[in-house]
């Protein structure tokens, strides 16, 4: 018969499609080497179904324009300038297929698969990495403003935080800071040593010029102060202050460096072209080496060679890193950053995000899932374990009850998995657990359809039609209900998947798939085997349902 | 062959007000609890952090495990045992004033790997999965959550207006919304944690109860067309009766796969597969016992042309509603097997 062959053709050509779809093949990916340490190029064999996060493990990071210091104007503007950043940044990180998407206006998703150190990504998609350069405070501006700030936050009604920090604390530290030094920091005692101003009493000088020395718990004092206004009026013009990252030991008492620095960086990292980490072969230091742009390097030949002799301040995320060192001569395109005792994977992390520029803005991170690979494994093993039992018990039900038609609905479910898993793959869905549930559920639902025939065809039967005539009735008459019922679940899905996030989409995705994969088969599939059984025996009267 | 509860003839529209004292006796007292207590929501809804651990050694219990986080600052968490006597989960909430910032998503979980460091040794558990959620995503969740319920309400009620009629769309709606009720009751009385894949559960149940509605409601339509001089009552005994070996039986394969997930599926599956499987429950009994008794109850409210001996069957001046039930059961036209249906048509209505 021409239909039965036209049908057949068609099943054909979509298990061929199906099966093609699902297929082992060769994809190409980047990824490092973890004999070289080196990204590498290479193919590799696998079936094309994306598995989720939560079944294969990995990082998966909802980061967002941080607003909390003040507004950002344009968020779609900053948040896919950082998409792009983050995206460079993380094609070296080490993972496989990294993804980063943004997700509304002011938000970024980024998924690391089979990550295991959430620390380590989340340092490297966070970090701003803006690096700048800047001439520590020569002139000891802010040390001659100190009475101006002192009288300023006076006048805003600060009162000095002389419980906190007593006047002879002053002359302490001096007296212990020039018994270590060399340095005549008698010189810098602020005229109001003895009036306890708000910000000088908590200041120390240190040992270069803009170096002071805050108390550690006085730090938050001072950034307190340092957000008022009348504080900020009060600055002198083109210094500004920033904080060190390392902690300094006096006596018993350990003090956090700020440093006064002129406001205009004289070389940002805008200009970095290189950057690369190495352990200092002299005092075995972590060290980042970089190369500056050919204009970069011109700029910051001529700028140090105006500052011989003077400190410049490197500062990294508004952090000075270490103590800042002096320029003995113009320095070219080729400078370091010297990490200290830190460990050499720190500097290498450090020279990834400067390579790949620096963040428009602050990123704060508002959601953060991490999955060991374990764990993913056991929730596969799990669930295709629950599925295959659920699938077992289906088609022992359908057999038991519908003999001979229940074996056909079973082996058109056998084609409604293979067009489903194509499905998944052939549109790029990401399998999750729980859509993995949902396929197992979908099973169920999916001889839903089969029964409603059958049930039907039987109804027909019991009437007196004859078999072909009751097969033909029982399609036909099965339709609206199955159709009715399967468009109302799959909108339902359909709002899952367009409200949902993450694994529910993943859910939502499976059931949409499965709905019109069940479509095809329970009627379509089901519908060619009878056709072919009623011809093979043309005169058949009973039919085993 | 085999048949189950094939050409049966039971009256289900006429036990329909103890079907509705039942369904109260569930949603009423679930409710009473959940304004009592609250729901069990997950961080994903409320914010916070979630640390899923395995410790290498029995002898590391719960208690141990909070000693060594209320040493570390973090009083009040939560921690379950998660499958098996290794496996914990640890939840930490975060306080509603500083919710949101980074640095709390951050230094929470920070603090439980400090604090379990400390108390517990390094070496001697592992953490196998973590979650920290900001409370301002958490609120855009459940937000979220809500929207979906309320649009897969509307999409279906215009879907069910188009096919149907408004009526039969109407009661099928007001039968899925008695089957989320009981579910979220059901949940409640086993305190199951709300997240966002129970979430999911529940509007799929949503799904499939409209699907098992629709099926009922379709042979109606069918039914209504058919006998044309049969009241409502009778056609809507007949067609649950005639759609119900389908119902037995769809409803046991899909319950097969749901207890399979239930007890195999694994720990985090299980709260959306214990949800499944209950509304598989409610969603038959919704279809059989509150959708069509309401779909009787709209007709006589609002009757239109499907409107056939509603008033009669269940006007409070008529009589009992056992009374005419009785009659009613010979009037449903399903005949002998093989029998050709004439029965119906001769059949007088007592609706006219």
């Amino acid at each position: 018969m021409k239909t039965i062959r036209n049908r057949m053709i068609t099943i054909g050509v979509l298990f061929v499609i199906a099966v093609l779809n699902i297929l082992p093949r060769s994809t190409p990916i980047r990824m490092v080497n973890p004999k070289t340490g080196q990204m590498e190029d290479t193919t590799e064999r696998m079936v094309p179904i994306t598995l989720g996060l939560d079944l294969r493990g990995g990082v998966h990071l909802d980061l967002e324009v941080d607003q909390s210091q003040g507004p950002v104007p344009d968020c779609k503007d900053a948040i896919d300038r950082s998409q792009k950043i983050v995206r460079t940044r993380l094609n070296e990180f080490g993972t496989l297929e990294p993804v980063v998407q943004t997700n509304g206006n002011c938000r970024l998703s980024v998924e690391l698969p089979g990550e295991s150190d959430p620390e380590r990504a989340k340092r490297i998609v966070q970090q701003q990495a803006h690096l700048e350069f800047r001439i520590t405070d020569m002139k000891n501006l802010l040390r001659d403003a100190l009475p101006g700030i002192d009288k300023a936050l006076k006048d805003a009604g600060v009162r000095g935080a002389g419980a906190a920090a007593p006047a002879n604390a002053v002359t302490q530290l001096f007296g212990a800071d020039s018994a270590k030094n060399k340095k005549k920091n008698a010189k810098a005692a602020p005229d109001t040593g003895n009036t306890v101003g708000a910000f000088s009493s908590v200041l120390f000088q240190g040992q270069l010029p803009g170096e002071y020395l805050v108390p550690l718990e006085q730090t938050a004092l001072v950034d307190s102060l340092r957000r008022l206004p009348a504080f900020q009026a009060a600055m002198p013009r083109g210094i500004s202050l920033f904080w060190g990252t390392e902690t300094v030991a006096r006596g018993a008492r350990s003090y956090r460096p700020l440093y006064a620095v002129e406001s205009k960086p004289i070389i940002t990292g805008e200009e970095l072209e290189k950057a690369t980490a190495r352990r200092d072969q002299v005092n075995n230091h972590s060290v980042v080496v970089f190369d500056l742009s050919r204009r970069g390097g011109r700029i910051f030949a001529e700028e140090t060679g105006k500052h011989v002799h003077d400190y410049m301040a490197i500062i990294l995320d508004t952090l000075v890193q270490g103590q800042p060192p002096i320029i003995n001569d113009q320095i070219g395109a080729h400078g370091q950053i010297d990490l200290q005792n830190k460990p050499l994977a720190d500097a290498q992390d450090l020279a990834l995000v400067l390579r790949a520029g620096a963040l428009p803005v602050r990123l704060a991170i508002v959601d953060e899932q991490s999955i060991g690979p374990t764990l993913g494994a056991d929730s596969i093993h799990d669930g295709v374990l629950a599925g295959a039992v659920g699938v077992v018990l289906v088609i022992l039900i359908m057999v038991i009850y519908y003999r001979f038609s229940g074996l056909l609905a079973v082996s058109a479910l056998a084609l409604y998995v293979l067009f489903t898993l194509a499905g998944l793959a052939g549109f790029g869905f990401t399998l999750t657990l729980p859509g993995l549930a949902g396929l197992a559920l979908s099973v169920g639902i999916a001889v839903d359809a089969n029964v409603l025939i059958f049930e039907r065809i039987r109804e027909e039967l019991q009437h007196g039609k004859s078999v072909r005539l009751a097969i033909d009735e029982g399609f036909k008459h099965a339709m609206s209900a199955i159709v009715d019922s399967n468009v109302s679940t799959a909108l339902t899905a359909f709002i899952l998947y367009l409200v949902g996030t993450g694994p529910v989409q993943g859910f939502a995705i499976t059931l949409i798939v499965g709905i019109a994969a069940s479509m095809v088969t329970a009627i379509f599939v089901v519908r060619t085997f009878y056709l072919i059984w009623l011809q093979r025996r043309p005169d058949m009267t009973t039919v085993s349902i | 062959m085999l048949r189950l509860f094939a050409n049966a003839r039971y009256d289900f529209i006429k036990w329909r007000r103890w079907a509705y004292g039942l369904t109260a006796l569930i949603i009423v007292p679930g409710f009473v609890l959940l304004l009592a207590r609250g729901l069990n929501y997950s961080i994903e809804f409320t914010g916070g952090t979630e640390v899923q651990i395995t410790t290498h050694d029995r002898a590391i219990d719960a208690a141990r495990l909070r000693a060594a986080l209320d040493a570390g600052g973090l009083h009040g968490a939560e921690i379950a045992s998660f499958g098996s006597d290794t496996s914990f989960m640890i939840r930490a909430r975060l306080g509603e004033t500083n919710s949101g910032t980074q640095q709390v998503v951050d230094s929470t979980v920070g603090a439980v790997r400090r604090a379990l460091d400390a108390g517990v040794g390094a070496d001697r558990y592992k953490v196998q999965k973590y979650e920290g959620i900001g409370g301002k995503v958490g609120k855009e969740l459940q937000g979220k959550a809500f929207l979906a319920i309320f649009l897969s309400f509307f999409v279906t009620l215009a879907y069910l207006a188009i096919r149907f009629e408004w009526r039969f769309g109407l009661a099928a709606v007001l039968a899925t919304a008695h089957d989320i009720l009981t579910t979220i009751a059901f949940i409640r009385y086993l305190n199951l944690e709300v997240s966002l894949v129970v979430v999911g559960a529940v509007l799929t149940m949503v799904g499939y109860s409209l699907n098992d509605t629709i099926i009922i409601f379709d042979r109606v339509r069918e039914n209504l067309r058919k006998f044309r001089r049969q009241n409502l009552y009778d056609i809507l005994n007949l067609s649950i009766n005639e759609t119900l070996p389908r119902s037995i039986l769809t409803h046991g394969t899909t319950m097969a796969t749901t207890l399979a997930l239930v007890f195999l599926g694994g720990e985090v599956i299980r709260p959306f597969a214990l949800v499944m499987t209950f509304a598989i429950f409610t969603g038959t009994f919704s279809s059989i016992y509150i959708a069509a008794p309401i779909l009787m109850y709209i007709e006589k409210r609002w009757p239109g042309e499907d409107a056939r001996g509603a008033r009669v069957y269940t006007s409070p001046i008529g009589p009992a509603p056992a009374a005419p039930a009785a009659p009613a059961v010979p009037a449903v036209p399903v005949a002998a097997s093989g029998a050709p249906r004439t029965t119906p048509r001769t059949k007088p209505s007592p609706a006219r």
